[in-house]
């Protein structure tokens, strides 16, 4: 007798690939044999694009590669700028800077449970997720009037100083809450630990050679966060958050206890910036800005792991390469290896559970 | 039926219409009265669906057509009837365009022996229960087949996960039923009804004496109509649409229309077997001329029927989706046996009483 098998093509429009990716899957009655991920469907030309442009010009669009966690990738570019002509960040910059990335990682994770839970069949949380996320959007919009692609962050500073610190304070002092509740209804849910507990583990090792990095690091058992050496971070207090589970389960746990960090962080930052006088900034004049010859690197601990951007100058007002190295790209990666042998609607729990944001696959 | 049957022959009478006309006519009557009580049910179940699932998730649910949105699902429908059918390049033309139908005349006919109130049971045989329950049963044939005759991928997934389903869960409630029957020594829905007739109102009703029976029929009718927790058939984050990826326009609606017209049906026979039917939970009736007794009396197992479900909805909000073989050991290794007990402790009591 022969075994005939399933060819099957989840994505690249299907509802819980979060974008347009392709799994090419084998299947043995609901049993994945085998998965080809296949990226490239929301493919922009991010780093081409960029040796086309002035940097000044390029810092706008790059919010646009994580549409999730705009404000990292603006960030990365500040700061190789920044490196490079060798500024000082004033105290209050580096603080706006901390609390508006936490924002917005905590916005990523929100909205990342809700997605999460989408796939596990369970509608209510995803609105739940919203309505907080919602908060946080609305005082991105009131402060840059943009509610997903900031351009805020400018070499050497910020566009202008910060306001609406009151927004901030009741999104912090709701949030705790709310997490909570997420907590309730979600964390010991006998069907959500049936669903995750075990699920896609990933070992340390295995997480290493993928390199992977980030939450789905941290959930394999290492120790490894960025913000650690970040400067930053510099003089934010926080833990980093460890767990040993390896599994979906674990990864979520992370993200929900990396959140109420986040917000700690932001609490700290907040308190500075309510006494910090007014914002005195030295921007780089960024109208004929070039940077020395050379290569330069920098890197940032962003939602969905370590981001890093690599610019190669040639000394005139553009780039000469640019390469951008997301976390996501690094997961998709994985699939391969993390669904064979899972059941189909595990695997759409394990994928997950990975946080996969295609805009960042593909840049 | 008798009461209605003398009053329509007598209205025949006065024109002088013969009997025999009366005869073959008066069937038509409840074949209409179902046709558009299922039309309104189900335009209501789906706005409350949706409202409910609104309000459980901090939302308004639909609100912008008619007042209060009443008029969303109305509007959703006749969208549906303007839809052009689409039939894929290689599906099976017979079987594809036959799923619909099939989906639909087993509900109807579902429909047609539940005992409304003790003058409204349209067809009254003297095994009703095994008839409903094998009605129950049917839409998964067409569920097959519409996945099957799709020729698509996500909707053979969808047909073989709902096979495996509902042959599992149909065991549970077989035995459930069974020890219904014990207790009322009956196997008519009208008799079962009555059984369950006390002076005090709710004492009576089988939910006590078998309370777990009624957790175990609860969960598994969830599963037959593959709501949530059990939606693996059409799990949308796994299988787009499950079986009816493929459907559009007014056969898509069918499906739809069947599918609620299927929890109401299935919330009302648990009402029937547990809850006491169309029996007042006072033990008497707030009306007393018997014409609006038997009105009353369709209200009560309509609201028996709505409570259930509205927790069936209430469950939607709340949980995640089981697992694939979770759904299956849930059913084989715990709801099966748990069956069998609460099979043998309804004899148990049905002995003891007869002792007594």
């Amino acid at each position: 007798m022969t075994i005939t098998t399933l060819k099957l093509n989840l994505g690249p429009q299907h509802p819980s690939t979060h974008g347009v990716l392709r799994l090419l899957l084998e299947l043995d009655g609901e049993k994945i044999l085998s998965c080809e991920p296949d990226v490239g469907y929301l493919h922009r030309g991010m780093e081409k694009m960029a040796e086309k442009m002035s940097y000044i010009q390029y810092l706008p669009t790059v919010d646009r590669i994580d549409y999730l966690a705009g404000f990292f990738y603006s960030e990365l570019l500040c700061r190789i700028i920044e490196n490079a002509t060798g500024i000082e960040l004033p105290d209050k910059v580096r603080a706006i800077r901390v609390m508006l990335l936490e924002l917005n990682r905590i916005s990523s994770h929100l909205l990342w449970v809700g997605a999460f839970l989408m796939d596990l069949g369970a509608v209510s949380p995803f609105f739940y997720a919203f309505r907080e996320r919602e908060m946080i959007l609305r005082f991105f919009e009131k402060l840059t009037g943009q509610r997903m692609m900031y351009n805020y962050f400018v070499f050497g500073g910020v566009r202008k100083d910060i306001e609406y610190l009151d927004d901030v304070n009741e999104i912090i002092s709701v949030l705790p809450e709310k997490i909570n509740d997420y907590e309730k209804i979600i964390t010991e849910n006998p069907i959500f630990l049936r669903r995750t507990e075990k699920k896609g583990v990933l070992e340390a090792g295995k997480a290493i050679n993928y390199a992977i990095t980030g939450v789905n690091l941290r959930a394999s058992g290492i120790d490894y966060d960025y913000r650690n050496q970040d400067s930053l971070y510099k003089g934010f207090d926080f833990r980093t958050i460890v767990l040993e589970g390896k599994d979906a389960w674990a990864r979520y746990k992370v993200r929900i206890m990396e959140m109420r960090e986040s917000i700690n962080i932001i609490k700290q930052a907040l308190d500075y910036l309510k006494k910090a006088k007014p914002l005195e900034q030295h921007l780089i004049p960024p109208v004929n800005l070039k940077l020395p010859e050379g290569d330069y690197t920098a890197q940032i601990e962003a939602p969905r792991g370590l981001a890093c951007c690599f610019v190669r100058s040639d000394g005139t007002d553009k780039p000469c390469r640019l390469k951008w190295r997301t976390g996501s790209y690094y997961s998709v990666n994985l699939l391969r290896e993390l669904l064979v042998g899972e059941y189909l609607n595990d695997a759409i729990a394990v994928a997950g559970s990975l946080d996969i944001i295609l805009p960042e696959v593909d840049k | 039926m008798n009461y209605l049957y003398f009053l329509y022959i007598e209205f025949l009478e006065k024109y002088n219409i013969s009997k025999l006309f009366g005869d073959i006519t008066f069937y038509f009557i409840p074949f209409c009265i179902i046709a558009a009580a299922l039309l309104v049910v189900v335009l209501v179940l789906v706005l409350a669906e949706r409202k409910l699932l609104g309000f459980f998730t901090q939302r308004k649910g639909p609100n912008r057509v008619g007042y209060w949105g009443v008029l969303q699902t109305v509007a959703d429908a006749f969208k549906l009837l303007c839809k052009e059918n689409v039939t894929p390049l290689h599906a099976d033309r017979f079987l594809f365009n036959l799923a619909p139908i099939l989906a639909f005349v087993p509900m109807f006919a579902a429909l047609g022996i539940l005992p409304y109130s003790a003058e409204f049971t349209f067809v009254n045989t003297r095994t009703n229960v095994i008839l409903y329950l094998i009605f129950a049963v049917f839409p998964v044939l067409s569920i097959f087949l519409a996945g099957w005759a799709s020729n698509n991928k996500y909707s053979l997934l969808g047909a073989m996960r709902s096979i495996a389903q509902v042959l599992s869960y149909e065991l549970p409630i077989a035995f459930t039923v069974l020890s219904v029957i014990v207790l009322s020594s009956s196997m008519n829905l009208t008799d079962i009804t009555l059984a369950q007739f006390s002076k005090f109102g709710i004492t009576g009703w089988f939910v006590f004496p078998c309370i777990l029976g009624f957790i175990i029929m609860f969960i598994s009718i969830l599963a037959e109509l593959n709501r949530c927790p059990f939606d693996l058939p059409e799990a949308e984050s796994e299988l787009i649409c499950g079986y009816n990826t493929e459907y559009s326009g007014m056969r898509f609606a069918i499906f739809y229309l069947s599918e609620y017209a299927m929890m109401f049906a299935n919330s009302m026979f648990i009402s029937i077997l547990f809850l006491g039917g169309y029996l007042s939970p006072f033990g008497k009736y707030v009306s007393n001329s018997p014409f609006l007794i038997y009105f009353e009396q369709a209200f009560w197992l309509f609201l028996k029927a709505g409570i259930l479900i509205f927790i069936m909805i209430w469950i939607r909000a709340a949980l995640p989706r089981l697992a694939s073989f979770d759904l299956l050991k849930f059913s084989w290794s715990i709801l099966l046996p748990l069956s069998v007990i609460n099979l043998f402790i309804t004899v148990l009591i049905k002995m003891g009483g007869a002792l007594c």
